[in-house]
């Protein structure tokens, strides 16, 4: 009889099931179409209704997007593990001989990816509609979509492995996800209207402040991993 | 799955329930439980639904904590959890498979999770037994119900486990298939592997126990012991069951 010759450490673990969630969405792209169209649209009627000038849209703008991101992320996340639930998969991996924050781990690096693909789609598009031109601060605005994203992934997979618990998914989700991203919000949002301000500024307080929200969280995934995946 | 992955002496893994109990709520799904499973013991579990019967599967697999009381799994020599669950393969009441990967992305996927040596040629060896080599890449999704079950049971059988815990194996399997699982099956007690087995009504695989254990609401209430005369408790339980299903007058 075969026996495995090593045990699986948390990172191959991880990137296991990233390698897994990857593959098996861009099979069909269905959750990274269907909500990049809903963030389009939202960004698109934003535009419309208040049809902001260049001024106003430095102003509001930056919160205008980041209020649409977080949308994006509650339609994208809610999946993320009710459909684990569908054929007991998640019963399969808690069986494997793995670290239980793999599964959260992986689950969240995945949901990171697929929020930053939309983003890269969803940036020009806010550009464009905007009129606020992003090439010139590219690099810093990408160091907060790195920051405010990962904070929305993580606080997002956590609540999405507590609302597929509950018969009421599809509302608990939005309902625990959004207040308890308010600060990552707040501070994303100053953070690019710094950057989309004339001159533009990067303001560290607020990377501080996304930096220390995503260490918190990332180290309370770790800690209560395992007992948010028990039944 | 053939004897290719079992054949050989296996270490079984021993379990020992001890006054366990699980409430869900208000239900209690176990009632003070206590029994003990020994290495190489095949033993069937049959009551009607609601039992308590894939509660103590996924409690044995480490899956449901007990609400009070204690699970013990074990092996010759102390072992790690994570080393206790590598010789844990499990069949549940749904497949654990993803219908959104073929049948070969399942089983490569496993193979990695439990780090076994070569997954890609494991996952097709897997196959072949299960029948299903031909559909090794077809998404899941387009397989028959008796098809998702072999694929169900050749992922349990990937990382040649010691403990296989089965909740109600037949299920959606043709004959071919039935017979299939009780060749597998058989082959994996005579190598030494221990089985926990739950089942309604007369199947083929059932014929292999050597211990019947007969549940009703979440108590244990006929044991035929190790060795003892488990074909009598499965026919009692199978000779009781019309009876309690049917309507008071």
């Amino acid at each position: 009889m075969t026996r495995p010759l090593h045990s699986m450490t948390l990172s191959r673990a991880s990137f296991t099931i990233v390698a897994k969630e990857l593959r098996a969405e861009f099979r069909s792209f269905e959750l990274i179409i269907s909500t990049l169209v809903f963030v389009l649209i939202v960004v698109f009627l934003f535009s419309f209704a208040f049809d902001p000038t260049v001024g106003e849209s430095r102003r509001f703008g930056p919160g205008l997007l980041w209020i649409s991101i977080l949308f994006a992320a509650s339609l994208m996340l809610q999946p993320s593990f009710s459909r684990e639930r569908t054929n007991d998969t998640l019963g399969a991996l808690r069986l494997a001989p793995i670290d239980p924050f793999a599964i959260l781990a992986g689950k969240l690096l995945a949901n990171f990816c697929f929020l930053l693909l939309v983003e890269l789609v969803l940036l020009p598009a806010f550009s464009v509609l905007y009129d606020v031109p992003l090439a010139p601060v590219a690099a810093q605005v990408t160091a907060v979509m790195l920051l405010g994203s990962l904070g929305i992934a993580t606080v997002g997979t956590i609540f999405s492995a507590i609302a597929s618990q509950a018969r009421m998914r599809e509302l608990l989700l939005p309902l625990l996800m959004l207040p308890a991203l308010a600060p990552v919000l707040i501070a994303s949002a100053e953070a690019t209207a710094g950057l989309l301000s004339d001159p533009p500024e990067l303001q560290l307080n607020w990377i501080v402040f996304l930096v220390a929200f995503d260490v918190i969280f990332l180290t309370a995934a770790w800690l209560f991993g395992g007992y948010l995946l028990e039944e | 799955m053939s004897a290719t992955s079992t054949s050989g002496s296996i270490a079984g893994l021993s379990i020992s329930f001890e006054k366990v109990e699980k409430r869900y709520g208000s239900l209690v799904a176990l009632r003070q439980l206590t029994l003990q499973v020994s290495p190489g013991e095949f033993v069937a579990l049959v009551g009607p639904n609601g039992s308590g019967k894939t509660t103590l599967l996924r409690m044995a697999a480490l899956l449901v904590r007990p609400t009070s009381g204690k699970v013990n799994l074990s092996v010759s020599g102390e072992e790690d959890t994570a080393a206790i669950k590598r010789r844990i393969g499990m069949v549940g009441h749904f497949t654990m498979l993803y219908d959104e990967l073929t049948a070969e992305e399942n089983l490569r996927f496993f193979a990695r999770l439990y780090a076994l040596e070569h997954p890609e040629p494991r996952a097709m060896a897997a196959l072949e037994p299960a029948g299903l080599k031909t559909r090794a890449r077809d998404l899941v999704r387009t397989f028959s119900r008796g098809m998702r079950q072999r694929l169900a049971i050749a992922r349990a059988m990937l990382a040649a486990p010691s403990l296989l815990l089965l909740d109600e194996p037949g299920a959606g399997l043709d004959r071919d298939g039935a017979a299939w699982l009780a060749a597998t099956l058989h082959d994996f007690r005579k190598s030494g592997g221990t089985v926990l087995m739950s089942s309604h009504g007369q199947n083929e695989a059932l014929t292999l126990a050597t211990r019947a254990i007969a549940m009703h609401s979440g108590s244990l209430v006929a044991d035929s012991g190790p060795g003892g005369n488990a074909r009598a408790v499965i026919e009692n339980e199978a000779a009781s069951a019309p009876a309690q299903r049917s309507p008071a007058p």
